[in-house]
């Protein structure tokens, strides 16, 4: 199969970048998108080209690092996969292929396709830290978790925080991921402990990053790799305003005193 | 009161702000779409005049009308607030971006959705409720029942007027589709979102963006051709 490559090139975080077009000939249509890419790169570095850089790491479709909004789409036009599940038979033979960097000012572009996405490190980190007794070793099963809340909670702990949300996001809002982030441990009892204090700072966080409002299109929902529910971002909701009623966190100059 | 204003001023306070003003507009919109349905009744106007009256002087109503103007007024501010905010969030848009593929055309349009119906509501405003509250109107004295405000007049000659007529139209286009995402999407924010009524509400705001801009649509257009008669 035979493409043209339409690829974002820009050189640093400081420089503007530019469309630059490639073409890509005897490509396998069993190829992963990345692995194009790859083909791609080896001609560019025989040309004595500098090669296209994008993130990639397990091309297992677990890690969520293969960053790219291709032909309009996060991850491309497939659904519920991430940049290395994509296969080069999604796309017909002679297409053009536009490849683009996540766009949001919060996850800047450091090159070409690569953008920094510690926005979101910073965001979990916000979270702090679950409480654990560190007596002996506990045993299996005592603490009771029904079959449906586990499920829920492993469905929005799938989140591998590849940032694909807030890319197809007309507003680059991150809620889909931070609601994840909080359904997560807002669900189990572990995670109880924290809960008011996590959604308040995790919010908090997101906002100073620089994300956008989430006006409920949905768009984060259909291009999450792992189909993350719109369902986490209402629980969130629902925790930051429970938690604005109930934490004790209270922005105050002075320290307020208990008797 | 500093954590509450804080919390207001969050990504989450300004959505529940919307949402909060949003839902009361749709009440607004079931109150003020049913009493409207009395220009239907074939007595000249008696019993929509008698409503302008009602509507215009009880005490309650006349609260909820200050809390009805309030709620447009913070709905369009926010709307902007937020736009602004969202519009930052994305300095470089992308080149090829196919919106259509993972998001319906209402809920990435509601900007456009709104300002269309927030355009209409200052002429329609202009037309009736300055008319009402400030302007001279002519009366009309009904037997028994004491002298009106014939706003009924007013009404079915703005409604001789194709152009006028046709704003409506479109207006109520606009605000179908607007309610067609913002229904929904006000529970959502709201965290009211669980597979037992989310369902319900889906069909339910449906049913309310056709059914209630067709009824204000059906106004004007069956008053024209009344007028053509």
């Amino acid at each position: 199969m035979d493409f043209t490559l339409k690829i974002w090139r820009q050189k640093d975080a400081g420089s503007k970048g530019s469309f630059n077009t490639y073409s890509v000939k005897d490509i396998s249509s069993d190829m992963s998108f990345l692995e194009m890419l790859d083909e791609l790169n080896e001609d560019l570095i025989k040309d004595g080209e500098s090669p296209v850089h994008f993130d990639h790491d397990c091309r297992e479709g677990i890690c969520g690092t293969c960053s790219m909004y291709i032909n309009g789409r996060a991850h491309g036009p497939q659904k519920a996969i991430t940049t290395c599940q994509l296969h080069m038979r999604s796309f017909k033979d002679g297409d053009t292929i536009t490849i683009e960097p996540w766009r949001a000012k919060p996850f800047p572009v450091i090159r070409d396709l690569v953008v920094d996405r510690s926005a979101f490190d910073r965001i979990i980190q916000a979270g702090g830290y679950v409480s654990v007794s560190t007596g002996g070793v506990p045993d299996a099963n005592e603490i009771p978790i029904p079959t449906s809340i586990a499920n829920e909670a492993m469905d929005a702990a799938s989140c591998i925080g590849c940032g694909a949300c807030v890319a197809a996001c007309k507003n680059a809002s991150a809620m889909l991921f931070v609601s994840a982030k909080v359904s997560h441990l807002a669900l189990l009892p572990q995670g109880k402990v924290e809960a008011t204090s996590r959604a308040e700072n995790m919010i908090a966080q997101m906002d100073k990053e620089g994300f956008g409002l989430c006006t409920n299109t949905g768009a984060c929902s259909a291009e999450c790799p792992k189909e993350i529910s719109l369902t986490h971002i209402a629980r969130m909701n629902r925790e930051y305003f429970n938690a604005k009623q109930t934490s004790n966190n209270i922005p105050d100059k002075e320290e307020v005193h208990e008797g | 009161m500093s954590w509450l204003t804080d919390a207001l001023k969050s990504s989450l306070g300004r959505k529940l702000i919307m949402a909060i003003t949003g839902l009361f507009l749709i009440l607004f919109l079931m109150g003020h779409v049913l009493g409207n349905l009395l220009l239907f009744k074939p007595d000249g106007g008696q019993a929509f005049n008698e409503y302008a009256r009602f509507m215009t002087t009880t005490p309650v109503i006349q609260v909820l009308s200050y809390v009805t103007y309030l709620s447009i007024i913070i709905h369009a501010i926010y709307s902007i607030l937020i736009t602004r905010k969202n519009k930052e969030a994305r300095p470089i848009g992308y080149a090829v971006n196919k919106g259509g593929e993972n998001s319906t055309w209402s809920s990435r349009n509601m900007g456009i959705l709104g300002t269309i119906v927030l355009i209409f509501l200052v002429i329609h405003l202009k037309s009736f409720w300055y008319e009402m509250r400030f302007g001279i109107l002519p009366t009309v004295i009904y037997p028994g029942v004491g002298e009106f405000k014939d706003l009924y007049s007013i009404v079915a000659a703005a409604f001789t007027q194709w152009w006028y007529v046709l704003l409506y139209l479109v207006a109520m286009f606009g605000l179908g589709y607007h309610l067609a995402h913002g229904f929904e999407s006000a529970f959502q924010t709201l965290g009211l979102n669980h597979k037992k009524y989310t369902p319900l509400i889906k069909k339910i705001g449906f049913g309310f963006a056709i059914i209630v801009p067709l009824l204000f649509a059906s106004m004007p257009v069956v008053m024209f051709i009344q007028s053509l008669a």
